[in-house]
């Protein structure tokens, strides 16, 4: 964003800041919050038979008559532009039906960026896709080949021969340090933050760290293979994708291809996983210039190879964190800066300072990001941008100043524990970390812990506990739709273009729309993963399922007034407006006299009609701006570290939680689970290894980029305050990503606390620790 | 020449680079084997040859002849699921789904390895009959990756199972 746009929303805020909290949505406490009956309750997933069964239909599965497969070529050099291409042989193999390069390829525009400021933009790349000679990053794709099967498009595309002149890239991170951009905002927060004098405040503080910590590349490896079938069908397009942002990817490739909204129809009904890396990247877009130019349906799916080379990930950082404190341990000073990379041609500005600005008070601050560009494929958003690492860094000053000064490091955050936002002074909708913090003490029993570090072995092993903050704020989006159909019947279905990517997606929206429908569970059916159904969010952020529930909210306003008006004036409910009524038991019922009800059935039938279909937007979420939203957990971690090998083996990790309402115990805690395990590998063993000589990435497959296994992970302990947000739909934060944040630094921690060993560069691998 | 796909056989495709899992999901539209690295790095594909797990992504379909294969859909039905398919939805073993049946085939093999005898890098005693537990279960899984973390579920899902059957 631009100086202008910071303008704006700090005046938004401003103004906002004066408005009475009863006029924002958020205002009065969502009734549900106090009145649940699914809602809450363990539910197994509704999809889980299909699940289990293999029969969850995936974007790469979708059979279709004279399907033809699609193979890709990615460039071998990082800077430069292709002189010679030969494709004769590759067009004489057998099966070939289309060689397509920048010479054939039809001519298109490029794609609107990511951003908060246009909801329908989604590109990862702003890069021409396959429209010139021109190579921007090693592994961008240069050309692609169709043909009857898997086996023969992908021999042709080794058959393709291409001689490249090459420039001479930027690919070192330190030696572009020095050129690195300031920008005025990082999302839709303004970048620099200057509070006081915080270097001046650090020099003459009695207690002090001040270290660079270092976090590598990460990619998201979901399981499932990016893929995409498409089929051209007169002259609209089918698209079965993979995709976390099912709406506004159909709106992007609509654009691109210059055809109408209503012509282009994206499905992605179960993805294999997302993690942020499941956007709208060139895959689709040769797919479906490649399917208009065979006129046949088209599959690709990217090799795991692929996948690395050009869907970006998390990008590497270096961060300083340095905190001053007073003899009693209150914090002067808190400086956060650092660098991470953002080619200019990117969207994702990794927000590692973000949560810095809401968890400690101080008497200054000093946070400020810098952009490296380098010549490498877009880096975008990944499990927690910002906050997965981010709190690596100063979660591990924390602990080291808490070491420093000679206390419990538990004490040094309660001691600095903010009761507003620390910069904007905005009041926090709802925060108990220090309540998380004394119940996960307790059951982990943190108090066995000897501050003293190398005290504690066991034969070979020295063992450790390390605990650490994480946070990850709330966000709702705009322009969430729904439609909700209420049969004659008792039926309800709700639809949306929402995403599953293993949320538990439907589960969750179905307990919830029986609560505010007054409905039983059985009763509802959620659609979703279409484009053809009402635009709902992209699924990042963890914002979807407060975005959809603000949407059912709006909708069940409009379905009261809209019952209200069948009854009538011969229903017992007749004469009653939408804020004396709740619905509830299948019917609507007064609030101060619920002896005057009548089922939905009644209303119906009287008004002989068979349905009633409403539709809405969620309101505008102001209470983001007015509040300050987010969720946090301490996490705590007790581990050993061989003697000989430096080996670590995470013995317990325990995760406790302040994120709102719990909507579904089970499902939550496999996400909670998820996130952390997550963390283990951002603290252990992940990490994408690039050749800064070459600008190539040098482990592009699932056996050298180590992610946990089963054996990796111990058994998790999750649990959580379950205080409702009075703010939010439900009272319920987002809780896709907090589960990784904090998990890196306990370990580190951890570590520390075994061992005596600091390692500030992740992952913790076992040479650092020799 | 014929494979026997869960009952069925099925012919042995002429193109010989066609892998056991592009025939599985290509020809026969069986896409309950799932495709993570194509390299056997993921377990994502695994399936069932003659009772043993194999994985489908390195393993030629015309090496298959003759033999007799099991997916996940020849595993249990939507009216007589797999005690292992009732139990991952018990213990929440998946979230996506994609590594799942996976997983699911895995297991089933793997009980039966320890069932036979069959020793880990983790069992205790070489000489001493091999135990389900927690540590062996970990450890012969860890070639099916689940990244989105549900490997506690998967494990409990699984300890349960093989204490129903030696009940
Ligand atoms: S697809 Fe076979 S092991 Fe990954
Ligand atoms: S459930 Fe998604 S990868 Fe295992």
């Amino acid at each position: 964003m631009s100086r202008m746009q910071n303008a704006v929303v700090e005046s938004v805020k401003t103004v906002l800041g004066w408005v009475p909290a009863q006029w924002l949505p958020g205002g009065t406490p969502d009734p549900l919050i106090l009145r649940r009956a699914a809602i809450g309750r363990q539910a197994s997933r509704l999809d889980g038979p299909e699940k289990v069964r293999g029969q969850a239909r995936f974007a790469a599965e979708v059979a279709m008559d004279r399907l033809c497969y699609a193979s890709l070529v990615h460039s071998t050099v990082t800077l430069g532009r292709i002189t010679r291409l030969d494709t004769a042989n590759a067009e004489a193999a057998p099966g070939v039906i289309l060689v397509m390069t920048h010479r054939n390829m039809p001519r298109i525009g490029t794609l609107a960026l990511i951003g908060l400021t246009d909801l329908s933009a989604v590109g990862n790349s702003s890069l021409p896709i396959m429209q010139e000679p021109a190579v921007r990053y090693n592994g961008q794709v240069v050309a692609a080949v169709v043909a009857e099967t898997q086996e023969e498009a992908d021999h042709a595309a080794s058959l393709i021969e291409i001689d490249y002149a090459v420039d001479t890239a930027k690919t070192r991170f330190d030696d572009a340090k020095d050129k690195a951009r300031t920008p005025a905002s990082i999302l839709i927060e303004k970048n620099h933050v200057s509070v006081g004098n915080a270097e001046r405040e650090l020099g003459r503080a009695p207690h002090r760290v001040d270290n660079i910590y270092r976090t590598p590349g990460h990619n998201h490896n979901a399981i499932e293979l990016h893929g995409v079938t498409v089929a051209w069908q007169g002259g609209s397009l089918v698209v079965h994708d993979a995709t976390q942002m099912i709406a506004p990817s159909a709106n992007a490739l609509a654009k691109l291809f210059g055809l109408k909204k209503e012509q282009v129809r994206v499905l992605s009904p179960f993805v294999g996983g997302g993690f942020g890396g499941k956007g709208l990247w060139d895959h689709q877009v040769v797919a479906v210039a490649a399917a208009r130019l065979v006129d046949r349906p088209v599959r690709l799916m990217l090799s795991r190879d692929s996948v690395y080379r050009m869907i970006g990930g998390r990008s590497p950082t270096e961060q300083r964190v340095a905190i001053g404190a007073d003899a009693d341990g209150q914090f002067t000073a808190l400086v956060h800066t650092g660098y991470s990379i953002m080619p200019p041609y990117g969207a994702c500005p990794e927000q590692y300072t973000l949560g810095t600005r809401a968890l400690y008070r101080s008497k200054s601050f000093e946070i400020v990001q810098r952009h490296v560009d380098l010549d490498v494929v877009p880096n975008t958003f990944m499990r927690a941008p910002g906050e997965a690492i981010g709190t690596f860094a100063v979660e591990c000053a924390i602990d080291e100043l808490a070491h420093a000064i000679g206390i419990d490091p538990i004490e040094l955050r309660r001691r600095n524990e903010p009761d507003r936002h620390p910069i904007s002074d905005a009041p926090f909708s709802q925060r108990a970390l220090t309540q998380a913090y004394a119940d996960g003490a307790k059951r982990f029993g943190w108090e066995r812990r000897l501050a003293e570090p190398g005290a504690r072995h066991d034969g070979e092993w020295r063992i450790g506990m390390g605990c650490a903050s994480g946070s990850f704020p709330y966000a709702r989006m705009p322009g969430a739709n729904v439609r909700i159909t209420l049969r004659r019947d008792g039926s309800a279905t709700v639809s949306c273009s929402a995403q599953e990517m293993g949320m538990g997606t439907a589960t969750v929206q179905v307990q919830h729309a029986a609560d505010r429908l007054g409905l039983p569970v059985e009763a509802i059916t959620f659609e979703m993963g279409d484009s053809a159904l009402p635009a709902g969010p992209m699924a990042g952020g963890s914002s979807q399922t407060v975005s959809v529930a603000g949407a059912i909210m709006a909708a069940t306003e409009k379905l009261t007034g809209e019952l209200l008006r069948l009854a009538g004036n011969d229903s017992p409910i007749a004469g009653l407006r939408a804020g004396d009524v709740r619905l509830v038991d299948g019917g609507i019922a007064g609030i101060n006299d619920p002896s005057r009800r009548e089922s939905y059935r009644s209303i119906l039938a009287r008004a002989a009609r068979d349905e009633v279909t409403v539709s809405a937007a969620g309101s505008a979420p102001l209470e983001m701006l007015k509040f300050a939203m987010h969720s946090s957990s301490a996490i705590f971690c007790e581990l050993r570290v061989s003697k000989v090998t430096g080996e670590v083996r995470v013995d317990r990790l325990l995760g406790s939680f302040d994120c709102g309402t719990i909507l579904n115990p089970k499902t939550a805690a496999s996400q909670f689970k998820g996130g952390m395990i997550m963390g283990l590998g951002l603290a252990l063993t992940e990490e994408t290894l690039f050749d800064e000589r070459s600008g190539r990435i040098m482990n592009a497959t699932l056996a050298d980029y180590h992610i946990p296994s089963h054996l990796d992970v111990p058994e998790i302990d999750v649990m959580w305050t379950g205080i409702a947000d009075p703010r939010s739909p439900l009272g319920a934060r987002g809780i896709g990503e907090i589960g990784i944040t904090g998990v890196a630094a306990a370990v580190a921690n951890a570590v520390f606390n075994a061992t005596g060993k600091r390692i500030r560069d992740l992952p913790v691998t076992l040479d650092k620790l020799l | 020449m014929a494979i026997r796909i869960n009952g069925t056989d099925v012919a042995v495709p002429d193109d010989a680079r066609v892998s056991l899992l592009d025939l599985l999901r290509e020809r026969l539209h069986l896409t309950g084997s799932k495709v993570g690295c194509n390299q056997g790095a993921c377990g994502a594909c695994t399936i069932l040859v003659d009772g043993e797990r194999a994985l489908s992504c390195l393993t030629l379909a015309v090496q298959m002849d003759g033999r007799s294969v099991t997916t996940i859909e020849g595993l249990g039905s939507a009216e007589d699921p797999h005690a292992l398919q009732t139990a991952f939805i018990e213990h929440d073993g998946f979230q996506c789904g994609y590594c799942t049946p996976g997983q699911i085939c895995a297991a089933a093999a793997m009980l039966r390895e320890i069932e036979a005898g069959v020793p880990s890098y983790v069992t205790p005693d070489l000489t001493a009959p091999v135990l389900v537990s927690r540590e062996e279960v970990r450890e012969r899984m860890s070639g099916n990756l689940c990244r989105c973390g549900a490997h506690n579920g998967i494990v409990d899902a699984i300890l349960q199972v093989a204490a129903e059957r030696a009940a």
